[in-house]
């Protein structure tokens, strides 16, 4: 059984919680959280201890792991102390508001030894992994050029403020949203090490942006364009896209569905010349317990696997993470 | 229960294998009337329950229908709440303090929070009470013999180990909707143990069930065994696992299964609904 704890019981640290709380080698030992109203429901309803101040709940419980899902901001305070102590730490997307804390602690991880990965679940999910091998095997042949999209409903009118309208506190489109897109483009594509030019636009929200537009260069010198909109509600959920061309086909996968076109009969089997389709039901392998998708369970039980040593530790590791970190600071410097 | 089901991922863009056929479906069903429509082919077919979110749609779906009495006599309707994705929306942009403010009806969470942080366990469940009232407010008038909560919440619930918030909705259910409490989850053997443990006997368990093993957490094998061998009134969905099994397979295993007393099917078109139908009744009568 590992030991567990959780940091920042809001929606991400919550369905990590339920996750882990019916996970068959976990024990969760504590979650902290300053809401009262949190604490107090977990402690009348659920077996959980909880704690106001996560320093008192390390202290006690004395977590061999810890899930950490407060506020953007806070990131790097916390886990800077959890990596010193010689936790490990599994902390939600993004990294770090600032990329110098996040390269601080990408070293810090590994001079310690401990087990770290970023929840930037799309690389669990089954049509994405698929782009991903098919890149690897250059099925594409050269690459002309790549687009990365998401849009969904998340902000829709004008409305009160919260931390998702702060951007010192790691709200906007382009941390939320647009964190993922990058974080795939530089998994499936390659890492983008350059940005030419990037639009933030505000269309409801005042203080940050809804939207992410940016011509952006990999390290292999490929072009590609960002398009990322949380405003609109002409989607029900979030919905991300990863479309690539090249001179030997055409690539768009998504959450649900992978298309990919072959020019040639010369293609890697099963796939064949011209469109095939392939669904999240051909990759979706089962998992214990599911949640929200097979992608939120499986990230969690490859960190867990990690820890028990029945995995490497080389998926969506602060590494990675703090590359998209990275990313997203160029988009900000280079906002027109 | 009618042994049918007529589901309306379909009329809400929900599909689980594709993005761009939920959006498809999306704009074919922009009319509340072209919905109602397709609700009535499958009543011509003989289906007479609709299962369905509390999407606020649904209130106008509702609202047609109690404008014709005597043609939906006898047409039932088994809600299935939260719609989750309201929620999940405004949890992001609100925090969930925030969004608990803006749909616990009237002042409730206001003097709540006037009354500073000393409440009791009863607020909680009065809270939950207020929630599912506010949800059903939208059938008024129209037959609601069975109320379901939606698998991301009892997914949550159960995950967190809150079996007694899963009894204190059964017992609501029952003594103030007057209707049968039931349960979608992605974990249905699980499930069954929590519910068990808490004293609900032979629950109504709507989970998927495919010949492919397809969101069946736990494994096809468990789902069976457990069918063939504990208390619980099954009901199948994603039977055809979006559609990686040719539909006649996929019927053929579900309507063999023991316990499942129902099977929720959506469809589009009047030719898949006669389809559906029509093989469901005839692996049936082989059967007999």
């Amino acid at each position: 059984m590992v030991r567990v704890a959780l940091i920042g019981a809001g929606k991400m640290g919550i369905s990590h919680l339920a996750i882990l709380g019916a996970h068959p080698d976990v024990k969760v030992v504590g979650v902290a959280d300053t809401s009262k109203i949190v604490t107090d429901v977990l402690e009348k309803y659920s077996s959980f201890e909880c704690f106001s101040d996560y320093k008192k709940m390390l202290e006690k419980t004395k977590p061999e792991a810890v899930f950490v899902a407060a506020p953007t901001k806070y990131h790097g305070t916390i886990v800077k102390e959890l990596l010193e102590k010689g936790i490990h730490v599994f902390v939600e997307k993004p990294f770090c508001l600032n990329v110098n804390e996040g390269a601080e602690l990408v070293q810090l991880a590994k001079l310690k030894g401990v087990v770290n990965q970023v929840g930037y679940h799309n690389k669990f999910i089954g049509t994405f992994e698929e782009a991903k091998r098919l890149m690897n095997s250059f099925a594409l042949g050269d690459i002309q050029h790549f687009v990365g999209e998401a849009y969904g409903p998340v902000v829709v009118r004008k409305k009160q403020e919260t931390w998702r309208s702060k951007p010192e506190e790691g709200g906007g489109c382009l941390l939320d949203y647009a964190s993922h897109v990058i974080d795939l483009v530089n998994y499936i594509v390659a890492p983008i090490n350059k940005v030419h030019g990037a639009l933030l636009k505000s269309i409801y929200s005042g203080n940050v942006e809804d939207a992410v537009y940016a011509l952006v260069e990999t390290n292999n010198k490929l072009s590609g364009v960002l398009s990322v909109n949380w405003s609109d509600e002409t989607y029900r959920k979030m919905s991300t896209t990863v479309t690539v061309i090249g001179d030997k086909g055409k690539l768009i996968v998504d959450a649900t569905e992978m298309k990919i076109y072959f020019k040639e009969e010369k293609c890697p089997p099963p796939y064949t010349k011209g469109w095939n389709v392939k669904h999240i039901n051909d990759f979706a392998e089962e998992v214990a317990f599911y949640l929200r998708g097979e992608e939120y369970s499986a990230q969690i039980d490859y960190f867990i696997k990690a820890i028990e040593g029945k995995v490497p530790n080389n998926k969506n590791t602060f590494e990675t993470a703090w590359q998209t970190d990275s990313v997203i600071e160029k988009i900000k410097n280079n906002k027109n | 229960m009618e042994r049918i089901l007529f589901g309306d991922n379909q009329f809400f863009g929900v599909n689980h294998v594709s993005d761009e056929k939920s959006r498809a479906q999306m704009m074919k069903f922009k009319e509340d009337k072209t919905i109602l429509r397709t609700i009535d082919i499958a009543r011509e077919e003989g289906v007479n329950t609709f299962m369905c979110t509390t999407h606020d749609r649904i209130g106008n779906i509702c609202d047609l229908i109690r404008q014709e009495p005597e043609k939906y006599k006898g047409f039932n309707i088994y809600p299935c709440m939260p719609y989750a994705h309201k929620y999940a929306n405004a949890v992001t942009e609100l925090g969930i303090v925030g969004t608990l403010k803006q749909y616990v009806p009237g002042n409730f969470f206001g003097s709540l929070f006037k009354g500073g942080m000393a409440f009791v366990s009863k607020d909680y469940m009065a809270m939950m009470e207020l929630l599912i009232d506010a949800e059903m407010k939208m059938f008024k008038g129209i037959n609601v013999p069975v109320i379901f909560i939606q698998n991301v919440l009892t997914d949550l619930i159960m995950g967190l180990g809150m079996k007694d918030v899963l009894k204190e909705y059964h017992e609501y259910i029952i003594k103030k909707h007057n209707a049968e409490p039931a349960y979608i989850t992605m974990n249905m053997p699980m499930l069954l143990d929590m519910l068990e443990s808490v004293g609900i006997k032979n629950p109504i368990i709507c989970s998927s069930i495919n010949i492919d093993g397809f969101r069946m957490s736990g494994g096809k094998e468990l789902y069976e065994h457990t069918l063939k061998t504990r208390e619980v009134r099954g009901i199948a969905m994603q039977v055809l696992s979006g559609g990686a099994t040719p539909v006649k397979q996929a019927l053929q295993y579900v309507c063999g299964l023991p316990k499942v007393e129902s099977i929720l099917f959506g469809a589009s078109s009047r030719g898949n609904i006669h389809e559906t139908v029509s093989l469901i009744r005839q692996f049936d009568a082989e059967k007999k």
